[in-house]
Order: C-alpha cells, then sequence, then structure tokens
C-alpha cells in the first residue's frame, strides 16, 4: 500500500492548519456547550420551574411546548448554520492546506 | 415512576413498566383482556365506572402478511445485489465506503428510530401528555453531539470499529481487545431488548408463537448481515426509515384533517376532550392534586405528568446526550461514506429526520389521545404503546372499513421493518468488533486477506445472530427493560469519553483507554444492577403483602359463608404465590432494595468514566502516544491519509 509519507509534525506547525484548528475549536466546543446547556434548561426547568412551563402563550399553547418545540428548531438551525460555516470555512481551510502540501 | 431510557425505549413490549410487581408478562397474550384483572395500576387506576371503550386490536392477517412478505421480497433482492457486491472485508463493514451522504443520512435515521421511539413515544404522549413529547426532545439533541464532535473525525481517523479509531496511537492489541468487549455489550445488552421487544410485538400483530416470532426475525436478520454485510443493512434502514416517515406523514395528515387543520384548535380539542380531563384528573388525584374541566385538560399540556425525579431526568438526558454518539452501532455508519463532508451531511440529513419524526408523535401522541380516548388507548394495553396502531386503525376506519384493516397492517408491516433494520445494524457491529478487531488484529496481528476476514465476518455474524436468537428465546419472561439503560449507559460512560478523549488530547494514551474504558464500562454496569431497574423480591413480596391484606379485609367483610367474586379470589391466590415466591429472596446482586434510587446511572458513571480516562493517561504517561498526537490531529482534520482507510 503506496501512501504518501507525511511530516505530521510540521504540518501541525503550519501557519493554516493552526488557524483552522483553533476556528474549528472554538466553534465545535462553542457550540456544543451551548446546545447542551439548552437541552437541559428543559428537563431543569420542567423540573424546577413549572410554573413557566404552565404560562399560556397562544391560545392554549404553553411556554413548556413552545420551549420544547424549539428545541427541534434550535438544533436544526444549528446543523444548517454548522453546515454553512463548515462548507465555506473549515472547508476552504483544509483544501488550501492540502494543496500547499502537494504542491 | 421514574423515567429510564428503558421505559419508552422498550415500551414495545406491552404492560411491562405497569404491571403490577411481579407479575409475568402478558404481552404474548392477545392483548385485549389486558385492562381486566390484577392491581395493575398503570397511570391511574382507571376507575370501573370511566367509559371504557372495549377496543380490540386485531390486524387483517392476509393483508398484514402480504405487506409483510413484500417487505421481505423487496429486501431480500437487496441482499442478493448486496452479497454481489461483497468481495472484500471493506465492503463488508462499510460498504465499501460508497453510500453517498443523503443515502447514509436515511439510513443513520433508520438505524435509529426503533420500534420503541415509534410505538412508545407517541404511546407516552397519549397518556401522559407533554411529558412523551419532552422525552423524545433527547433523541434528536444526542446528535449534536454526533454532528460537532464524533462524526467527521471518525470518518477520517478510523476504519471500520471503535476499536481501529481507539488503537491509532496506543498500543493496538489490548486496547481493540477491550474495545471490543465493550462494543459486545453494549450490543448485546440493546441486540437482547430489541429481540424480546421483537418478538413480544410480532407475536401480538401477527398472531404467531413468541418463539416463531423471535426465529423469523433472527434468521432474516442473520441472513441480511451474513449475505449482504453493510450494504444490505444500510438498504434495509433506508427503506425502513422512507416507510416510518410516509407511515407518521400520512398519520399526521389524518389527524388534521380531522382538526380541520387548525392548530391552535387541535390543542383546544386536547384541553376540552372530557375523557381526557378524566383521566389527568385520576392521575394527578394519586399526587393529592384535585384538578377537574379545563383545568384538568390544560394540566396534559403541562409537565410532571409522568417525570417524577428531575435527577433521575437528567441523568437520562446525560445518557443519551453522550451515549449516541458512542453507540458502535452508530459509529459504525461513518466508515460507509467516502468523505468526512459525506459524514457531516449524513447527520444533518438524519437530524431533520429524525427530527420531524419527534414532532410527528405530538400529532400521534395527541391525536391518538382526543380519537380513541386514553382510558381506551389503556384499555388495550397499559402502557399506551399500541395507541398509534390504533390510531391507524380508526382513521382509516372513518374513511373506510377496510382502509382500517389497510393502514393498521401497513403500520405492523413498518413496525416489523424497524425491528430489522436495528438488529441488523446491531449483529453487524457486535461481528465487526469480533471480527475485524479480535480475530483480525489481536489474533492474526493484522494479516489475513481479504477473503479471510470476509469469512470471519461472515462466520462471526452468525454466531453473533444465532446468539441473539438463542439470547432472544431464553429472555422471553424476563424483565429486559433495564438492558437498553445499560446499553446508553455503556456508551456513555465506557465508550465516549474514551473516543473523545483519544480524538482531541494530546496527553491520551492506552493507560488511558484501557482504565477509562473498564471503570466506566463496570461503573456503568455496577450502577444499573444496584438500581430499581432489577426485580426485588421483597419489595415484590411486600406488594403482595398489601393484596392479600386488602382481599381478606373485603372477605372478613363479606357476610358469612359468602366468597370472595372470582376476579378477586384470583387476585388474592396470584398475590400468596407472588408472596410465597419471593419473600426470602434476593436482588441478582443479594439485596433487598435498591442502593440507589437513579434508574439512569449517568450523572455518576460519566464523570467517572472521563476522570479514569484522565487519571489513567497522567499515571502513566507515554511519549510516543503524544508524539502521534499531531498525526491523528492533523488526519482528522484534513483526511490526508485517508486513501489507506477507504483501500480495498
Amino acid at each position: 500500500m503506496a501512501e504518501k509519507q507525511y511530516d505530521w509534525s510540521a504540518i501541525a506547525k503550519n501557519p493554516k492548519f493552526i488557524e483552522l484548528h483553533h476556528k474549528k475549536s472554538a466553534f465545535l466546543f462553542g457550540w456544543w456547550i451551548f446546545s447542551s446547556v439548552y437541552y437541559f434548561l428543559l428537563p431543569i426547568g420542567a423540573a424546577f420551574a413549572p410554573g413557566l412551563f404552565k404560562i399560556k402563550v397562544i391560545g392554549v399553547i404553553n411556554f413548556g411546548y413552545v420551549f420544547a418545540l424549539s428545541q427541534f428548531f434550535v438544533s436544526w438551525g444549528l446543523a444548517l448554520y454548522y453546515a454553512h460555516v463548515a462548507n465555506k470555512d473549515f472547508d476552504r481551510l483544509t483544501r488550501e492546506l492540502v494543496d500547499e502540501l502537494h504542491a | 415512576m421514574t423515567l429510564s431510557v428503558a421505559t419508552a425505549a422498550f415500551a414495545e413490549e406491552p404492560k411491562k413498566d405497569s404491571a403490577a410487581p411481579g407479575a409475568a408478562p402478558v404481552a404474548a397474550a392477545p392483548a385485549v383482556t389486558a385492562a381486566a384483572p390484577q392491581t395493575a395500576a398503570p397511570a391511574a387506576a382507571p376507575a370501573p365506572a370511566a367509559p371504557v371503550k372495549k377496543k380490540e386490536l386485531k390486524a387483517n392477517k392476509a393483508i398484514t402478511l402480504s405487506l409483510f412478505a413484500v417487505i421481505i421480497g423487496i429486501t431480500m433482492g437487496v441482499v442478493v445485489w448486496a452479497a454481489r457486491q461483497t468481495k472484500s472485508a471493506a465492503d463488508f463493514y462499510a460498504a465499501g465506503g460508497g453510500i453517498t451522504g443523503t443515502q447514509n443520512g436515511w439510513a443513520i435515521a433508520g438505524d435509529y428510530m426503533s420500534a420503541a421511539s415509534f410505538l412508545g413515544i407517541s404511546g407516552m404522549i397519549s397518556l401522559y401528555g407533554y411529558d412523551g413529547f419532552m422525552y423524545s426532545v433527547g433523541w434528536l439533541v444526542a446528535y449534536i453531539t454526533v454532528l460537532l464532535i464524533v462524526a467527521e473525525p471518525c470518518r477520517n481517523a478510523g476504519k471500520y470499529t471503535l476499536g481501529d479509531i481507539l488503537s491509532f496511537r496506543t498500543d493496538p492489541k489490548p486496547v481493540r481487545a477491550v474495545a471490543a468487549l465493550s462494543t459486545v455489550a453494549v450490543s448485546t445488552f440493546y441486540l437482547t431488548a430489541q429481540m424480546v421487544g421483537a418478538g413480544k410485538l410480532m407475536a401480538l400483530l401477527v398472531g404467531v408463537t413468541y418463539k416463531q416470532s423471535v426465529i423469523g426475525v433472527g434468521v432474516l436478520m442473520v441472513g441480511y448481515v451474513v449475505f449482504g454485510g453493510m450494504t444490505a443493512t444500510t438498504w434495509v434502514q433506508i427503506i425502513k426509515a422512507g416507510l416510518l416517515m410516509s407511515g407518521a406523514f400520512l398519520l399526521s395528515f389524518l389527524v388534521m384533517m380531522k382538526a380541520g387543520f387548525n392548530p391552535l384548535g387541535f390543542f383546544d380539542m386536547i384541553v376540552n376532550n372530557p375523557d381526557i380531563q378524566d383521566h389527568v384528573s385520576k392521575m394527578v388525584l394519586k399526587d393529592g392534586i384535585t384538578l377537574a374541566g379545563a383545568e384538568a385538560g390544560q394540566r396534559f399540556l403541562e409537565p410532571a405528568l409522568f417525570m417524577k425525579s428531575p435527577l433521575d431526568q437528567i441523568s437520562l438526558g446525560m445518557a443519551l446526550v453522550l451515549g449516541t454518539a458512542g453507540m458502535p452501532h452508530i459509529l459504525m455508519r461513518f466508515f460507509t461514506v467516502p468523505t468526512a463532508q459525506a459524514a457531516r451531511k449524513s447527520v444533518i440529513i438524519a437530524m431533520f429526520i429524525i427530527g420531524a419524526f419527534y414532532v410527528l408523535t405530538t400529532l400521534l401522541g395527541f391525536g391518538a389521545a382526543i380519537n380513541l380516548t386514553p382510558q381506551g388507548i389503556i384499555a388495550v394495553d397499559p402502557g399506551g404503546n399500541m395507541a398509534t396502531l390504533m390510531l391507524a386503525q380508526q382513521l382509516g376506519a372513518d374513511i373506510s372499513p377496510i382502509l382500517g384493516d389497510i393502514f393498521l397492517a401497513f403500520l405492523c408491516s413498518v413496525a416489523f421493518a424497524t425491528i430489522l433494520a436495528v438488529v441488523s445494524g446491531l449483529v453487524l457491529a457486535a461481528s465487526a468488533a469480533i471480527a475485524h478487531d479480535i480475530y483480525v488484529n489481536v489474533i492474526k496481528n493484522g494479516h489475513a486477506d481479504q477473503h479471510e476476514q470476509v469469512t470471519a465476518a461472515r462466520i462471526t455474524s452468525f454466531v453473533v445472530g444465532a446468539v441473539g436468537i438463542v439470547i432472544g428465546i431464553a429472555a422471553e419472561k424476563q424483565n429486559v427493560a433495564h438492558l437498553v439503560a445499560l446499553a446508553f449507559a455503556v456508551a456513555s460512560s465506557g465508550n465516549l469519553p474514551v473516543v473523545v478523549l483519544s480524538l482531541f488530547w494530546r496527553k491520551f494514551n492506552t493507560a488511558g483507554v484501557i482504565s477509562g474504558l473498564v471503570v466506566g464500562t463496570v461503573a456503568s454496569i455496577g450502577l444499573v444492577m444496584v438500581s430499581p431497574n432489577m426485580t426485588y423480591p421483597k419489595v415484590v413480596a411486600a406488594g403482595a403483602q398489601k393484596v392479600i391484606t386488602a382481599m381478606e379485609k373485603k372477605q372478613a367483610a363479606l357476610p358469612p359463608g359468602a366468597q370472595l367474586d372470582e376476579k378477586d379470589a384470583k387476585a388474592l391466590e396470584k398475590a400468596k404465590a407472588d408472596y410465597e415466591k419471593n419473600k426470602d429472596g434476593k436482588s441478582i446482586m443479594g439485596l433487598d432494595a435498591p442502593l440507589l434510587k437513579l434508574k439512569n446511572p449517568g450523572i455518576i458513571s460519566i464523570p467517572l468514566g472521563f476522570l479514569a480516562a484522565i487519571l489513567g493517561c497522567l499515571a502513566f504517561p507515554n511519549r510516543r502516544s503524544e508524539e502521534m498526537f499531531d498525526e491523528v490531529y492533523v488526519r482528522q482534520n484534513t483526511g490526508l491519509g485517508m486513501a489507506k482507510a477507504i483501500d480495498h
């Protein structure tokens, strides 16, 4: 299996890689923490702030239902946002880096 | 009653969570009589006064079996086609990396939405309202972790299994062996739970015996995996996801049509439904609260009808959100796509499908509550698992009687396809761990040609499948609900910490993998073993004792010479037998009562898993592992060197 040999630690020090790595880490872990906090607000809120969940928002539909539903839209929104950023920034940086290495 | 993954995830097993203590599962019996005897108070003991609509759920056997035959026919065609494509190990385990992002998205959704979520969640919503819906949220949010943290790096760093990811910069033999054990443990727990549920559900719907249905499902599953490998398994999952979504959309459409396509009116119908109001007021009365009328109806849309223990709920959330990303059969799906971009795309597509499905379950669940009444649903199955099926039958029959039968048969076949898809994925994950990690890489040191690897894969799949069938049959009378909790506990506390640290932490090494996997797995299994998931004979005996006392009191109140009526006499007899059987017993761990109140140990075992993994590395630092981090990290971010991974 012929495989191109890479100097991995040199690539790891490549400014392009460092840029990619910083951008990606900040984005991924930042939004991961956000989504976890947002999710755990649901069971925590339902248990400790039931009064809030009972407040009617539209007709008989209450805040609790809207909040649970919002979890879906927040998750979808985050997924689309991530796809957008990854396709635009991360993939471009990766491509530039790989092109540079293969040049 | 507190919530566990098991409760709903295993909800397809009728009566399981709600049965009287110690009652043998009666699911295999036609569920129609289920409402009758026993002290089995499901949610709120449905008072006999409630207008219980006696309903029978009987699928038209001819139509159902024809639809089953169509599904089996189509999937068998796929297997024959897939078998021709399967020449190398990469073909067998990863469909040659030739699945597109869109296909993989559908397959992930198909793999993930078990019969439990399909029947159980809408059933929970139909009986407990808001809490059922809240429960389903975690199943989608779990994919954020998969998307952001594991999907793309796994595609770039791995080949076929969890062992591949973990062994990259560690001592491969022990790491692969431990990773394989953990994979086999998780897959077996989950598989057994699915097989027992499948057996009971199919027995109920098609009217065959439990054994026949386990063998039938098992033989098909072995056939798909052994001959068609990942390609066939993937297509079974795609077909199932397509059927499931069509069914959910069609039913939701009919539900909304009945509500005049007015969402606000739909919710008004819930609040103003006298049967729902009655059902809720009986439930809350147990907590010493009195509610009536619209106030009771409104309560159906508020939390805490089902979930009584916030800590358990949060712990469950942790296990779901982190466990999904550590499930071997989910990880395995990322090796089937050619690039990290395709892996990303597939998770996003899966998230839309899964999310749409769970949003629709609210329409199905609330729709079932409105159209069938909670009392009517409980009359057929106290766990609510038949709600969706009953709804299909009724809404179809409203249009024309034969349509009711067709809709019901269609949903039965969706459930059937669902079970096949989920169990096939699990068998494949377990056999990959045994054949690829243990046989090829540990025993044969990686020296096995393609032909030998594929043969090994096929043989282990056959054996794993056969063992699955045997365990499935043996576990018929067992309460296997805790096995799903176990699978998620081990995946979140054992697998996930080591995967994350291995991908993102420079200092991670062999000692860390082994200590993390072992401690996480042992802690989660140990905690479940002493949790309320297990059966505690003394607790069962105490419950039986109460029944005996009550019945004896009743007997004493009767005029001399009079006898208890037949129902009470039977209950007394059964309670006495239960008492005798259980009074001196101890749980499997030799306990009288649970040591831990939590059904889901995640909140304790996940931090333990992480801590053990970190401490292991700090105690036994390894320079080589640290030096190799650059390679792992560059590879997983750029996909460089991946040619090797998909080489075949």
